[in-house]
Formats: C-alpha cells, structure tokens, sequence
C-alpha cells in the first residue's frame, strides 16, 4: 500500500512536471507578448531592452524556463504581467474563495437533489417518477453548461427578477451560478444512483430482508442505500472536471471574481505567468483528487485491491 | 423483483433458414450479433426518435443555407436585430445577417467537427490500443505509461493551450480535441484485445502463419467492433461541446464563421433585447446534443445489455 502510494506521488510529480514545461513552452509560442505591442514600439531601444530585461525576457529560451521552475519549486509563481507589481499567489488568493463557494454549494447540491432523485427514481422503477428523473439526468448531460447559464440568467433573472441577473454582491448572488454549475452534477449523480440502487435491489440479500418481514424503510436504509452508496464515489472525477470546466463559462457569464473568469481572461491578455499558475492549480487539484478517489476505494470497500484497479489484472 | 406472465404464441415463430451454401465460407464478421444488436436498438423509441430528428436536422444543415437567398457572412446594416418574419424566418443578428442561414451553416460546422474528431479518435485510439494489446510486453508497457501521464492531464486545459498555439480554425479543434480525445478508445481497445488475446481462433490463425497485423484487422477490430462503435458514438456529443464551449469563452472559432458556441456567444450578448437570438441556437444545439446521447445510449445497451450502466 504504502508502495503503491509512493509510486502514484511520483506520478504525480511527473505529470505536473510535464505540464509545467509544456505550458511554459507553449506559451511562449503564443502571438503577441504581455505589453501593449504600440506603446512599446515607441519607446527608444534601451529602455525596451530595460523592460524586458526586468521581466527577464531578454534572457535566453531555456535560462527563463530553468529560472522559473527554481522559483516554482521555491514556491514562487512569480508576479502577474497584467496586475501590475502584484504577486500570483496573492491574486490567487483573492480569487479562490468566490471559486471554492460556488464549487461547495454545486456539490452539495448536486449530489444532495441527484442522490434524492436517483434513489426515488429506483424505488418507483418505471413509473413518472423514475422517467422524469431520467429526463431531467438527459437533459442534464446534454445541455451545455453555458447555454443553461444563460438561459437561466434571462429567465430567473432578466424575465422574473427573483435573482440578482450577476455581480458577487451578496449572498443571493451566489444561487444562480452554484444552481447552474450543480446541474450537470445533479445529472450525473442521479442517473449513477438510480442504477447502483436498482442493482442492489435485485441482490438477494434485499428479498432475504423483505422475507423476515422488515419494513420498507428500513430496507433503504439499512441495506439498499448502504450499498448503493459505494460505487458513487467512482463518478466524483468527471464531476470534479465538470466543475472546473463548468467554472470558466458560469464566472464568465455572472462576472464572479472567482479563478474560472481569471484563467480566461489571463489568455486573453498573454499573461504568461498567470496562465501557468492557474494551468498548474487546476492540474494538481484534478491529480489529487483523482488519487484521494482511488484512495477511497480500498478504504470503503476492501474488496478492492487497490492496486489492481487501472486493468492491470490483464498483464499480470 | 417481478416475474412478468409471458405469453408465448406459435405464430410469432417460423423455421429458421439454413443456407447449406454457407457451411464452407469463412468469415471474421460477426453479422449475427450485429443484426441483433440493430434489432435491439430499433426497439428502443428514444434512440430511434432520436436517430429520425438527427437525420431532419442533418438535412437542414446540408440544404438549409440555401434556402433562402442570403448568405451566412452577408451583412445587411439597415436590416439589423430584425424580428423573425417572412422575409428573415429567424430574424437577423447585430450586423442584419440571416440568422436561419447561420443556425444551418453553424449546424452544419457542429456536425463537421463531430464526424472529425471522432474519425481521428477511431484511427489513432484503435491503432494505439492494438498494437499496444497485439505486442504486449515491453511495447504495451511503455505506451501505457504514456497513457498513464496523458490521462492525469485534464483534457480541456491541453485544447485550451493547443488552441492557442495554432491558428483557431475547424481543423485546430478537431485536432487538439483528437489529442486528448484517444485516450479513452485506446484503453477500451486494449483491454477488449486481452480478452480475446488467449482465446483458440487466434491460435488457430497464428499458427497458420498471420502476421501481428493481419490478426489486428481481421480478428481483433472486427471482434471489438461492438465496443468501438459506442465509444465512437460518445465522442460525437463531446466534440460538438467542446467546439461550442471554446467558440463561447471566445477561444475557439471567430466572426464571421457561424458555429452554434458564436451564435449562442453573440445571442447571449444581446439575449435582454432580443431573445430569440439566443433561443434558436440553443434549441439546435440542445436538440444534438441530446440525440447524440440517447442513441448512444440505445447503442450501448443493444450492443451489450450488460454493459448498460
């Protein structure tokens, strides 16, 4: 076990590392540099050399690339081109809480209205119930996230007014986006439980309990949730990338100062290190939390080895 | 839980054919469970409907920029953000384009990056996966690994950053979609390849003397031909999200190429005055989306109701 938590961190590492250097470089690539390309045309040589030399753009390809990952293992992110004089860490700061609110209250909505639906939706197989439920879990995977946004900012907001229509005022503000980014999540949790749930309901061990004449309720809450509940854990990854995905458009669409709308507008404004910081954040959160997941499973269910999760049962 | 009372009637049986001119061909297809599978899928009505709105919608992409006599570029400054009417069936946007030309000729993108991708996604994700299955050891080592640190990426960041480096362009998506887009094909090859690795025809064809490749197009792609196609089927409804979410946040296609992402982008932006703007564009996308998904999920319960999740 402890093997095999070693080898996975050095995965990570590995892959960070990669897309570390890949970003840098690719970024380097991208047309136009961080400054305003007219004003800076029209300055004499040297104090545009003076510039770039501050920035340490002046210097070799390779020698930046090396210099930032020193302060990147420091822990330094380095200053951000388009915040003048401002350090990456402290933008980041600043901007994550709005992002971590939106992500929290999506999550816990999603999963507490998708387990709910999911778990009516099995009882009630084939009935309104269980087809509403997968209508709305369709609906949920298929419509794009942006285009639910915008719907529902003109129709809650625009239309009816019940909600502030964007800004990060107020705790109202905070409804409509954690409704729009909790959909897709909803979607996805119910449809997952509905099957884990009418999966467990045809085990054995549910009839052997209706037998000895327990009631209903303590059949779904004694045994069939319980069990259902496991496999759950499996669709956390696609839902922790819809999220991040879901927060670049939805911060976009209801102006939240949160790091989606941040990651956005730092390509559209060539700022190199701000993309990278950002780029990096949203890989290791993903890497990590693809490992707590797998971690997750051998402590829930110890039927599953660890280990032999990722197909390996094939080769050896 | 219940047991349905089946009705089972004489009629609904007649003798199977036999043809004896067949006892001597050979043949890797399996046509047998692929007729089964279609018969399924023809029985589930969501999939079916799905399929005929997606044919009516793929004609309108194909025919319906010619309908009318504007163009998807042609701007007309007098005739801006005009009410749907007889003359613009679905009004015009900010600069007087015909917004109907626009939704077919951005249907007509949609779909065009779709069939891409998951073209390419079908080639390179089936020939990684089998040459990784076919060779195994060393070989299938290595690549996995490559796999392993591909997959701890995630994919959106990669299409962001490709996107940038290239020219943003229908073929630049598709192929930095198609970049990370394999991955998932690969893996299903691959271990679909180890199940019927050990099995006795491909002893048989191998002491016959069939070379790596000819096992890999004769016996190994027909034989997961099933499971690529439903893979296949899924890309189809992320592609044509992806291409829309970048030409949303303004990274992907550019004025005046009208992909559903810009439509929805440009509709949205003027949705307080005019909001059939931004309606039209997301019924069609919505409608693509949707459909893809629920015939891919007939699909992928015809093919192997065990897989059905």
């Amino acid at each position: 076990m402890k093997k095999y938590i070693a080898i996975r961190l050095f995965n990570i590492v590995a892959t960070l590392f990669i897309i570390a250097t890949a970003t840098f470089f690719l970024m380097k690539q991208l047309p136009g540099s961080p400054f305003d390309e007219e004003k800076l045309a029209a300055l004499p040589d040297d104090v545009r050399k003076q510039i770039y030399a501050q920035y340490g753009l002046d210097k070799p390809l390779f020698q930046q690339y090396v210099t930032y990952m020193e302060n990147l293992v420091k822990g330094d992110l380095g200053e951000s081109f388009y915040y003048k004089n401002q350090a990456i860490i402290d933008i980041l700061n600043i901007r994550i809480g709005p992002s971590m609110l939106l992500g929290f209250q999506a999550i816990l909505l999603g999963t507490v209205i998708g387990l709910s639906l999911g778990i009516i939706a099995a009882f009630r197989h084939n009935t309104f119930w269980d087809y509403t439920t997968m209508f709305i879990a369709v609906l949920g995977v298929s419509i794009p996230n942006f285009v639910f946004a915008a719907l529902l900012q003109y129709f809650v907001g625009v239309k009816w007014g019940v909600l502030p229509i964007a800004y990060w005022e107020s705790y109202k503000s905070t409804i409509m986006p954690s409704l729009a980014l909790a959909f897709g999540v909803i979607a996805v949790v119910a449809r997952f439980t509905r099957n884990e749930m009418l999966e467990v309901l045809n085990q054995d061990y549910i009839e052997t309990a209706q037998a000895k004449g327990i009631s209903t309720l303590s059949i779904i809450y004694k045994h069939a949730i319980r069990n259902a509940l496991i496999p759950v854990i499996t669709i956390l990854g696609p839902v922790i990338v819809s999220l991040i995905t879901g927060s670049l458009v939805i911060e976009e669409i209801f102006s939240i100062p949160g790091i989606g709308s941040l990651f956005v507008d730092s390509i559209k404004m060539n700022d190199y290190t701000m993309i990278m910081a950002v780029t990096l954040l949203f890989s290791a959160l993903f890497v990590f939390m693809i490992l707590i997941i797998d971690l997750l499973y051998g402590v829930i269910d110890p039927r599953i080895r660890v280990a032999g999760r990722k197909e390996l049962s094939h080769d050896k | 839980m219940t047991n349905k009372k089946v009705n089972i009637n004489a009629d609904d049986f007649s003798p199977a054919c036999i043809d004896w001119s067949q006892q001597e061909t050979t043949s890797s297809n399996n046509p047998v469970g692929f007729r089964a599978g279609w018969m399924r899928l023809c029985k589930n009505k969501g999939a079916m409907v799905s399929l005929v709105i997606l044919i009516v919608l793929a004609i309108f992409a194909l025919v319906g920029p010619y309908m009318t006599h504007y163009t998807y570029y042609q701007t007309d400054y007098k005739h801006s953000f005009q009410a749907p009417s007889g003359d613009h069936w679905l009004g015009t946007d900010k600069f007087g384009r015909d917004q109907w030309t626009r939704i077919w000729q951005g249907t007509r993108i949609s779909l065009y990056i779709a069939i891409l991708a998951a073209a390419l996604d079908l080639v390179i994700g089936v020939m990684f996966g089998a040459i990784s299955g076919v060779f195994g050891g060393k070989v299938d080592m290595i690549m996995q690994r490559f796999i392993d640190i591909l997959v701890g990426i995630p994919h959106l960041i990669v299409v962001i950053l490709l996107i940038l480096l290239m020219k943003p362009g229908i073929v630049t998506i598709s192929v930095a979609m198609v970049i990370t887009g394999w991955v998932n094909m690969a893996r299903l090859v691959r271990s679909q390849i180890f199940k019927i690795k050990s099995q006795e025809f491909i002893m048989a064809s191998r002491s016959l003397g069939a070379g790596s490749f000819r096992l890999i197009f004769k016996h190994f792609i027909p034989n997961s031909i099933s499971i690529i196609l439903v893979n296949l089927m899924f890309t189809i409804p992320s592609a044509i999200f992806t291409e829309a979410f970048l030409s949303f946040i303004g990274l992907g296609l550019q004025e005046p190429l009208a992909s559903l992402g810009v439509l929805i982008n440009d509709g949205y932006h003027s949705m307080r005055s005019h909001p059939y703007l931004l309606l039209f564009p997301a019924i069609v996308i919505v409608l693509l989306m949707v459909c893809f998904n629920l015939l891919a999920d007939g699909l992928r319960d015809a093919v192997d109701p065990k897989m059905k999740k």
